[in-house]
């Protein structure tokens, strides 16, 4: 039965790990900002399209090169 | 949906796209519009970090407003170099930009910004404010162990619940009993540290807020529970510790939710220009405001403000005071004549020599005088408090009594009860009910362009008895106004003439009458054409001699009394006076209803920068007996406020400029009217979008029933507590009642207060 101290100790060892987790991103900033991460990573992914040899992607791609 | 989302935004990147390399960014002419971004001083102050090879600067764009802008300013490192990364702070309106000093500066930075349409707004004093982590991120941190501990708390507390007498053994009770203490020490020496300072910083100042109850329950519970594992009595209460502080907490972060990307706090300081140019062994260099010295000789150029009084060295100056006297019309300065701080010279550059330093300006000082109102002495105002000083005598007497009585019937039980009591009591459902009622408000008014600084001011205007209006831009359309020709009609060659005359000139007035006279036929040439600074405009057209302006330009004995009451501007073709334009004020829509509908719950009041000319046309808006006071500078306007104040009126005021300021902070509400709310508004409690101003009276009239949903919850958590203290006081109250008791009143009363504000807001057509 002595098995249900290490379990309980593993279990609140791992949930201080997820606390650090949430310490760390409130610290770096992760809660300031809640509208453009969501955004933005909508930009990258259509950024990664425009690599695809899609003809949409060439269009873009001109675009790019007037820049 | 999704798809929808991005191809919106695919349509918006493609259009910035074909945009952006359309617009060349050295063709914008700034000219020294932001050479003051050179002076050393100031970009140390505005730099966030600086190598000497890469600085960053964080900066703050009001005209950040959907995801593409997003997109834009994220790639600003393709359409310029130098510029290294950029991040945009959404919720903030902020930018952060990384740039290499030695292909981009700061200056070009921010005209890169501006030529795009982002021109950032730039001032030191809230530079210092954005460097500043929110405060919300201790709270964060504070919830985040809260739930940590709450949850571990009741993982381990099971057994318990379900009441494992028979086959638990005893050693798991003791080690899970002391993994509960261990688990509850951040909750009372972390979490609740606001709780123990606030309820001490009360007691100091002789009062009793709701913190103090709050901090006798968790002390009550940690030390009872402690010395019950200690002692081998039970498994302790530090489930309902953990609860009640998650809970508390989470209330506490609804309390604190506001608009970020708005600015209640703006003095006058953001008004004023960074720089200023200041004469410096013959030569123009920008200098900080702040280092301006008495007798120093400073340049202020066409549209900048003037940053500290001084005195006119030569020629004509036309000072606008519309910012801080309301007056439309710019006033004239001679040579040798004092210009009061705050004026916005219109025409060409004047040179001035500072009289006072900017901190001892007539302005600074008359900003000074208040102080604000202070923070605590609002807390003490709201419902919570008033009410706690009751509950906690109350609650302190019903556990001494039960304190007594057990002491006489059986005295093993007395600590029992008496604790019992102060710990089921300990007020978590009472303090919920506030901050979710009002932050659910605060959402609804949001939602319809009306945006409270903070959850409080819901509670602000349920109290209010009177209401003081601004005229000028918060009842009257800003910078719209109905003009009129009096005398013989105009005929369309006249109309050409003048049309001709005024579209040369830049004077708020030339600009209305142009609008009016707008025609689409090719206008003639000037043979001629001056400018009087403050008089109006001399031109010759076709052969004619054409006098524009004031009485005394064109010919004050024919001009008569027409006109005076209103701004007006004079005609006259060669000598003959021919009649004038006469500017009124255009009120707002839904103005005239608007009062007819507030008169009947507050005493309402007018007070104005402008002179009585609109006194007549007011009167048909306001019930008979309004005060409306004109000439009023703002001085006049706080002490007009102050007043009503004394006479033990609750004084919400409604402005919309700096001249309004002092009123707005002095008022009990403050309500900035804007036309557009990334604009910047004085400090205020609230700032009201304009096209919303017909809808005040609802927004009051729900701030009442926000109080009623409040008077409701409180009276629901008070019957959890009166079950939860007869159970306490005959002893009976078992750790599985409490921890049952304590989230459920607390949830319930969130749920009420959050659904009742949704439904009534839905039944009052919000």
């Amino acid at each position: 039965m002595s098995v249900i101290f290490i379990l309980i100790s593993i279990s609140i060892l791992v949930a201080i790990i997820f606390l650090a987790a949430f310490f760390w991103s409130v610290k770096s900033g992760q809660y300031e900002d809640t509208v453009s991460p969501g955004v933005r990573i909508l930009f990258e992914e259509r950024k990664s399209e425009e690599k695809q040899p899609a003809s949409q992607a060439e269009e873009q791609d001109t675009d790019q090169t007037k820049n | 949906m999704v798809y929808d989302i991005l191809k919106e935004n695919d349509l918006c990147d493609y259009y910035e796209l074909e945009q952006s390399p359309g617009i060349n960014l050295n063709n914008r002419d700034f000219a020294d519009r932001f050479s003051y971004l050179d002076n050393a001083e100031i970009q140390e102050k505005l730099l966030d970090f600086t190598d000497g090879r890469m600085s960053r600067v964080r900066l703050f764009l009001p005209a950040i407003h959907c995801s593409s802008c997003i997109w834009l300013l994220e790639n600003l490192y393709k359409l310029k170099d130098g510029i290294r990364q950029s991040r945009v702070n959404f919720s903030k309106k902020q930018v952060l930009i990384e740039f290499l000093n030695e292909s981009i500066s700061l200056r070009e930075v921010v005209e890169t910004l501006a030529s795009l349409g982002y021109e950032p707004h730039i001032s030191l004093e809230e530079n210092d404010q954005k460097k500043k982590p929110s405060p919300n991120r201790t709270l964060f941190l504070k919830i985040g162990v809260a739930a940590f501990c709450f949850g571990n708390i009741m993982l381990l507390s099971f057994p318990e619940y379900f009441g494992f007498d028979g086959g638990w053994d005893d050693e798991y009770r003791r080690f899970f009993s002391w993994l509960n203490v261990f688990l509850s020490l951040p909750i009372v020496f972390y979490c609740s540290t606001d709780y123990f300072l606030s309820a001490y910083k009360g007691i100091k100042h002789r009062y009793i807020n709701i913190d103090v109850p709050i901090a006798i329950g968790i002390v009550t519970l940690f030390v009872r529970s402690l010395v019950e594992v200690v002692f081998d009595f039970g498994p302790g209460y530090f489930d309902s510790l953990g609860g009640l502080l998650f809970f508390l907490l989470t209330g506490k972060w609804f309390q604190a939710k506001s608009y970020e990307s708005l600015s209640f706090d703006r003095d006058y300081k953001s008004y004023f220009p960074l720089a200023i140019h200041r004469k410096e062994e013959g030569e123009m260099k920008p200098v900080p405001v702040a280092n301006l010295q008495i007798g120093d000789e400073i340049m202020v150029r066409n549209q900048e403000i003037i940053p500290a009084d001084s005195i006119l060295v030569s020629g004509e100056a036309n000072i606008d005071y519309s910012f801080v006297t309301g007056e439309a019309v710019p006033v004239l300065k001679k040579a040798g004549d004092k210009i009061y701080a705050g004026g916005r010279q219109v025409g060409p550059s004047i040179d001035l020599i500072v009289k006072k330093k900017v901190s001892q300006s007539y302005l600074t000082q008359l900003w000074n005088q208040d102080g604000g109102k202070v923070a605590t002495e609002q807390d003490q105002h709201s419902m919570i408090n008033q009410i706690s000083k009751y509950f906690t005598i109350l609650v302190l007497a019903i556990s001494a009594i039960a304190a007594a009585y057990w002491a006489w019937e059986d005295s093993s039980r007395v600590l029992n009860a008496f604790t019992a009591v102060l710990i089921v009591a300990c007020p978590c459902a009472l303090t919920l009910a506030t901050p979710f009622t009002l932050s659910a408000v605060l959402g609804v008014f949001g939602k319809h362009h009306f945006y409270l600084k903070n959850t409080a001011g819901v509670e602000l205007m349920a109290g209010i008895s009177q209401l003081i209006f601004d005229k000028t831009g918060t009842i009257t359309y800003a910078g719209k106004g109905k003009i009129s020709f009096e005398g013989a009609p105009l005929n369309p060659a006249e109309k050409l003439w003048v049309n001709a005359i005024v579209k040369n000139s830049t004077h708020p007035l030339s600009r209305k009458v142009a609008d009016y006279l707008e025609t689409d036929v090719k206008l003639p040439l000037l043979a001629q054409f001056e400018e009087v600074p403050g008089k109006g405009l001399i031109a010759q057209v076709e052969g004619r001699e054409i006098r524009m302006g004031s009485a005394a330009l064109v010919s004050a004995e024919n001009a008569g009394s027409r006109g005076v009451q209103f701004s007006s501007v004079h005609l006259s073709i060669d000598g003959f006076y021919r009649g004038c334009f006469v500017i009124q004020n255009q009120y707002r829509d839904g103005l005239k209803s608007l009062i007819n509908r507030l008169k009947s719950t507050f005493k309402l009041a007018l007070v104005s920068g402008d002179n009585n000319a609109e006194a007549q046309n007011l009167q048909a808006y306001f019930p008979e007996n309004t005060p409306l006071v004109f000439n009023q500078n703002p001085d006049k306007k706080r002490t007009y406020v102050m007043l009503r104040q004394e006479e033990g009126e609750k004084v919400a005021m409604l402005g919309d400029g700096l001249n309004d300021a002092v009123a707005l902070q002095a008022a009990d509400f403050g309500i900035a009217v804007t036309d557009d709310i990334s604009a910047f508004t004085p400090a205020c409690d609230a700032i009201l979008d304009s096209s919303q101003l017909h809808r005040l009276d609802e927004f009051f009239a729900f701030s009442q029933t926000a109080r009623k949903i409040i008077i409701s919850a409180f009276a629901i958590s008070f019957c959890y507590n009166i079950v939860g203290i007869s159970f306490a006081v005959s002893g009976l109250l078992t750790p599985v009642i409490a921890a049952i008791l304590m989230p459920l009143s607390s949830i319930s009363v969130v749920a009420f207060a959050t659904l009742s504000v949704k439904v009534l807001a839905w039944r009052k057509g919000f």
